[in-house]
């Protein structure tokens, strides 16, 4: 410890330390990344107004009884019918059809990914099947109308131009990959030991994962499965080319239908003129969608939590 | 021994005011041999919290200027959090807090008069792995600190960026390649290049917090020779888990054990003929 | 019976397999089909003519045009926007409860179809706000659109930048703003990009919000401004696909040829971006 003779670099008075070393501009950038943030609410605050202005005016001029209870939909006839049912039908029709070829396929590749996949091919394949996702839906709309139906007409008798089954099908083929990815990771969450536990016991492998890992990811595999469920009731431009535009109350994949988008496509591409019934037609088609949609996501977003809270 | 020094201003924290509390220092109770030295930076019982859980209980200690205090002591007793606290970067962790004062230069600096960015400019640190900017080159990095808060001046960059290399030890070996990335360096170069960048902003302390733990002994002793030196111009206060690199670099030893200070005093005396117990065991090997 | 349960193993792994390359092998029937109906309709006066009521003479140059304005314009609102947006919950605001609401209404709003924009486009930008059917609408439709997408995307690049770089800024004395910028950002910037990428193939291929905010089916003229009404891509190889008569079947499949080549030259650029600046980063 010798003799502090020299000065420290620099001297203390040329530093202050009070006041603030943030410059206004900072300070005024930081309120605007706020608000950038803020947008995302403001998102939906429109979304939210905008149906609900258009939906409360269309149930000024059309009981909510005949909306829910009547079962024709044939808004733009000299006697309209509003009943919903119809357009619902359509929808889940072709979602369910949808969901018939995802849910195999989807989790079939998802259990090869996690359980039986070597490494190389992992990396591989997992991007390969995010293409798909990735491939602008009218291309899958063409392919449906184009390939798909042409096809299935020879298997299947009496199955008409525009039908459910065709758009069903390829919108379960573009909807897989979700599928895939989101059971994938949930499998992958599993942990090693409940594997480890179960093989020692001499089980094979396939008992262990359908009798232990595929309980274990149940919930994050529902959450998938109905995450998927949305995608595929959003979709519009498959079943917009493919699908039909006549509104019918049917389960039969065999003829035209119509789902809830194809008609505000239908509607939108005609003149409307606003303030008039066929234009709020639009929107409350828009909030049962919407309201669909929602309700699915936040119950996929329960079961999310839940399965990560439980591993 | 240390003495305690009493705090004769008001509340550790004023409600943004814009009044600095000035700490004053009984006369009589500082020893002799530190009769011309002044206290850089100190600490008066300093408590601190990672939510719930305290990690520091009521640490008063000071560090003289140009001085070398190692601090000591087993994991989980608080020494990194302590002098994380100096420069508060304590609480930039959510739900972090602290009770208590931290002085430079007599100058109270923990309270919201007080801008912790400024207080950093002039309190420098260095971590225990070594983090040049990935996305800069050596000169890059060694001028980013002037640059992140826009004080440098055109033209002067070289001449500074030198300047800190050569205080650094890494002139020699790093001055024909300034251009390329700050991590085609090893990890005792890496490091060295840190302590430049550090340099680079002419602070007045320079903390550092285990800087050797993750270099091999050559780029250890390096480092150590370049404490050495950096003792004569900066005040220095080095955390580290190597007893015997505190007893090789360090004027004044601290030991904190589960978040107090046991025990300080010149490096010498604490490691020959300790005064606590708990200290003896600890130099002795019987824990830690 | 090891032997019996292992063979039945065997065909189950077959199984998956199969089910994993199903999707794929459609997905190459689809190239082909595409390939097949429409590469020979590709030439350069299909790609420089405009939409007509004879197949043969119709072509994409306005919905190109049209889908090239769109993208840029939206793109201009989109990822400043939703830069900043991510740049804000993984910097400033991580504990606070507003930040926990910009989080879950952005989760919300990735799961809207995309149609339903549309129908905000339609009420807000089309008709509120008085823009009509214009370039402008649907640009700031599609903007809100990817909008969570560029903010997912730009967090998780934040996220992969190591907090001890922040640190080291934030101990030489730089405000949040400083080591954001200078540091945070340059060594997100990869993902950041292709998040950006991201979104904009996301707004080329889009097409039902665009019909609803009124984009036109049949374009004589070339998008002169914002105001401009328009049509992209999609649209014409929609309108295309309505008609009944094959020669415009054709010409649908030609079109598609030219988005899909589009969005993948988009992403191969990305990627190859990408690789080379974390390549340029790992020294």
């Amino acid at each position: 410890m010798s003799a502090r003779t020299r000065k420290p670099a620099l001297a203390s008075p040329g530093r202050p330390l009070r006041g603030r070393a943030t410059p206004l501009g900072e300070r005024l950038l930081e309120r605007g990344l706020l608000g950038s943030g803020l947008l995302s609410v403001a998102i939906t605050a429109g979304i939210l107004s905008v149906l609900a202005v258009e939906t409360i005016a269309f149930f000024r001029e059309v009981p909510l009884a005949a909306f829910l209870f009547d079962t024709q939909w044939t808004p733009l006839f000299s006697e309209p019918h509003y009943g919903i049912w119809p357009l619902v039908a359509g929808t889940l029709l072709t979602s369910l059809i949808a969901m018939a070829v995802a849910l195999p396929f989807g989790l079939l590749a998802a259990i090869y990914l996690s359980e039986f996949a070597p490494v190389r091919v992992r990396r591989t394949l997992k991007p390969a099947l995010e293409l798909l996702a990735g491939v602008p839906t009218i291309v899958y709309g063409y392919f449906a109308l184009v390939f798909v139906t042409p096809l299935l007409q020879g298997i299947v008798p009496d199955l008409a131009g525009f039908n459910a089954l065709g758009p069903g099908i390829v919108m379960g083929i573009m909807i897989t990959p979700l599928i895939c990815s989101l059971s994938e990771d949930a499998l992958h969450a599993v942990p090693v030991g409940l594997r480890e536990g179960a093989f020692a016991l001499g089980s094979g492998r396939v008992p262990v994962i359908f009798r232990v890992v595929v309980p274990a990811a149940f919930s994050g595999i529902a959450a998938a499965v109905i995450l998927a469920v949305s995608r595929a009731v959003g979709e519009t431009m498959i079943v917009a080319i493919a699908a039909g535009q006549q509104p019918r109350l049917t389960f039969d994949p065999r003829v035209p239908v119509e789902t809830m988008t194809a008609f505000i496509v239908q509607v939108s591409q005609g003149d409307v003129s606003t303030g008039t019934t066929e234009y709020r037609t639009l929107f409350v088609v828009g909030a049962a969608l919407f309201l669909m949609t929602l309700g699915m996501n936040l119950v996929s977003q329960r079961l999310a939590r839940r399965f990560r809270r439980h591993t | 021994m240390m003495p305690a020094q009493e705090l004769a201003a008001g509340p550790a924290r004023s409600a943004g005011r814009p009044v600095v509390p000035r700490l004053e220092v009984e006369p009589a109770l500082v020893s002799p041999d530190q009769a011309t030295c002044q206290v850089k930076i100190a600490a008066h019982r300093l408590s601190a919290w990672f939510g719930a859980q305290q990690v520091l209980r009521g640490v008063s200690l000071d560090m003289p200027r140009c001085q070398v205090t190692a601090i000591i002591g087993p994991s989980g007793c608080g020494k990194s959090t302590f002098i994380r606290c100096l420069n508060r970067m304590h609480e930039l962790t959510p739900g972090a807090r602290t009770e208590g004062v931290i002085a430079l230069d007599d100058q109270v600096v923990n309270t919201r008069a007080v801008d912790p960015v400024l207080l950093r400019r002039r309190v420098g640190m260095v971590f225990q792995k070594p983090n040049p900017f990935p996305s800069m080159s050596i000169r890059e990095n060694v001028l980013a600190g002037l640059r992140l808060t826009g004080s440098l001046r055109r033209g002067a960059g070289d001449e500074l960026a030198e300047r800190a290399l050569r205080q650094a030890a890494l002139w020699d070996e790093v001055k024909d390649r300034l251009d390329e990335p700050g991590l085609g360096l090893s990890g005792g170069q890496q490091q060295r290049l840190c302590i430049a960048r550090a340099l680079a902003v002419e602070p007045e302390v320079l903390l550092m917090d285990e800087p050797c733990s993750a270099l091999d002994p050559i780029a250890t002793a390096r480092i150590e020779d370049l404490i050495h030196e950096l003792r004569l111009r900066y005040t220095l206060v080095i955390v580290t888990h190597n007893m015997q690199q505190a007893a090789r670099v360090s004027d004044r030893t601290a030991f904190f054990l589960l978040g107090e200070l046991v025990e300080l005093g010149p490096t010498e005396r604490l490691f020959t003929s300790p005064s606590d117990p708990r200290t003896e065991d600890y130099i002795t090997g019987k824990f830690g | 019976m090891k032997r019996r349960g292992r063979a039945s193993e065997r065909l189950f792994q077959g199984l998956c397999l199969a089910a994993a390359l199903v999707p794929l092998v459609v997905l190459a029937l689809l190239v082909g089909k595409l390939l097949v109906d429409g590469l020979g309709r590709l030439d350069w006066a299909f790609l420089t003519s405009f939409p007509s009521r004879k197949a043969d003479e119709a072509g994409i140059l306005p919905a190109v045009v049209g889908s090239l304005w769109l993208v840029g314009l939206s793109a201009l609102f989109a990822l400043p926007l939703g830069l900043g947006a991510a740049i804000y919950l993984e910097e400033y605001g991580r504990r606070g409860r507003l930040a926990d609401l910009i989080e879950v209404n952005i989760a919300n709003l990735a799961g809207v179809p995309s149609i339903i924009y549309g129908l905000l486009g339609l009420g807000l930008f089309v008709r509120a706000l008085g823009l009509g059917r214009s370039l402008l609408a649907g640009a700031l439709t599609m903007a809100l659109l990817v909008l969570p997408v560029v903010v997912l995307s730009a967090r998780e690049a934040l996220r992969t930048v190591p907090a001890t770089l922040r640190e080291g800024a934030y101990a030489l004395g730089s405000t949040r703003w400083q080591a954001i910028y200078r540091v945070v950002l340059p060594q997100a910037l990869p993902g950041v990009l292709t998040g950006a990428i991201l979104a904009i193939s996301r707004a080329m291929g889009e097409t039902a919000p665009l019909i609803v905010v009124g984009a036109l089916t049949y374009v004589s003229f070339l998008p002169d401004g914002p105001g401009s009404a328009f049509t992209v891509l999609p649209i014409q190889i929609f309108n295309w696909v309505s008609r009944p008569q094959p020669e415009f079947l054709v010409n649908a499949a030609a079109g598609i040829v030219v988005l899909l080549v589009t969005l993948l030259a988009l992403n191969g650029v990305a990627i190859a971006l990408r690789n080379r600046m974390e390549k340029r980063r790992a020294g």
